[in-house]
């Protein structure tokens, strides 16, 4: 083979570019957390996993489940029994609107139009 | 050669037969329906059921147009209506007169107390509704118990449903209704959001609380709310014992709100 060394130093180049990212993620300090402020209370609805990853499309379900099923209560799988509202019952542990969801819909560059309509506790006291 | 023709028409039919009976279904998860949530929903064993729910307003026990100001406070009160100056106010419940209530009554030497006697109007709850039939988003439906709801959050605000509705019960809000209050009234009820139609609910979020709707509280019992189905409800023994009239009957829509005159 013609041209070992450059040929192999340009390899071992490219996978270090190519794998950058990875490396970036693994080991880089770039993350910034959110630095929101986490209520009081123990627990969520459901574990704290699953609320992060699907608390949206959680609050779509209630919402079909309470206005169209007239289901309105949620009994969680730990046996707890919620009633589905999202200003009374979500938001009486959430109390702190701009430290807690609006810091991370920003930091996430999502704009929900949840509050055109229901009233941020604060704002409505 | 022979032999291979016929397994290969076996196996040929075998896969047709399965693709099109549905076991191909089976062994697909369902995705389409399935439910998010780890855990159960139910309804509270507060709330009140019904298989029709109804009103019956007895008019004879209200003297004038200030008898229903409290009833239409209370209602506007508990679901932060905006009271906006101008044609394009919000109303869920609100008074007219005998002729403009009831059209089609063209009888034009009515007597004096008819005349000159105001009738609460809301939304009718129709078992027909025109409203839910025009809604190309399902924003608007009938439940079970026969109450026409609203999903506010599937309005697209085309109005059709205004169009479609045959006694003006929808209001659309023109402007931020929030412009309108200078707090919402009840911060337990969501307002409501520029561009969406909104209208009277019968309660159903106080009916899921063991409440009865917000006017029938307030009218002290000159309006009844109760099971249009069930033979020993209130309703259906003031409909028995009174003459009572609905509004536009001749349109099959079937409202649920019945008027004592």
């Amino acid at each position: 083979m013609y041209n070992t060394r450059p040929v192999c130093i340009g390899i071992v180049i490219l996978v270090i570019v190519l794998s950058a990212p990875f490396w970036v993620g693994i080991f880089g300090t770039n993350y910034t957390k959110t630095g929101i402020t986490k209520p009081t209370q123990e627990s969520c609805v459901e574990d704290t996993a699953f609320m992060r990853a699907q608390h949206m499309r959680l609050l779509n379900e209630w919402r079909d489940q309470a206005l169209r099923n007239e289901n309105r209560n949620y009994v969680a799988k730990n046996g707890k029994t919620w009633e589905i509202s999202l200003q009374n019952t979500c938001m009486r542990c959430h109390t702190d609107y701009k430290g807690f969801c609006e810091k991370c819909h920003i930091s996430n560059s999502v704009s929900p139009y949840c509050w055109t309509c229901h009233i941020i506790p604060t704002e409505g006291k | 050669m022979n032999t291979n023709r016929r397994k290969f028409l076996k196996v040929a039919g075998l896969s047709a037969f399965a693709l099109t009976s549905g076991l191909a279904q089976v062994a697909l998860p369902e995705t389409a329906n399935a439910q998010l949530a780890p855990g159960g929903y139910g309804n509270s064993p507060k709330s009140l059921h019904a298989k029709r729910w109804a009103m019956v307003i007895d008019t004879r026990l209200f003297k004038s147009a200030d008898d229903y100001k409290p009833l239409i406070q209370a209602c506007h009160h508990a679901h932060n209506v905006p009271d906006i100056p101008g044609n394009k106010n919000i109303q869920w419940l609100w008074v007219d007169t005998y002729d403009h209530v009831f059209p089609d009554d063209m009888n034009e030497h009515m007597s004096a107390k008819i005349k000159g006697t105001v009738f609460p109007l809301l939304c009718n709850h129709c078992t027909n509704p025109p409203c839910v039939r025009v809604c190309p988003t399902q924003a608007t439906y009938k439940m079970a118990d026969g109450i026409v709801a609203m999903d506010y959050h599937r309005c697209i605000g085309c109005r059709f449903c205004m169009a479609g509705c045959p006694y003006g019960a929808r209001s659309f809000n023109f402007f931020d209704p929030r412009k309108f209050m200078a707090e919402p009234t009840n911060p337990r009820f969501p307002t409501r959001m520029i561009g969406v139609v909104e209208k009277c609910t019968f309660c159903a979020e106080r009916l899921a609380q063991g409440l009865l709707p917000a006017c029938v509280e307030a009218s002290n019992g000159k309006i009844l709310f109760g099971d249009l189905n069930d033979p020993n409800s209130s309703v259906r023994k003031a409909l028995a014992e009174n003459y009572s009239i609905r509004r536009k009957p001749n349109l099959g829509t079937q409202p649920g709100v019945y008027y004592l005159i």
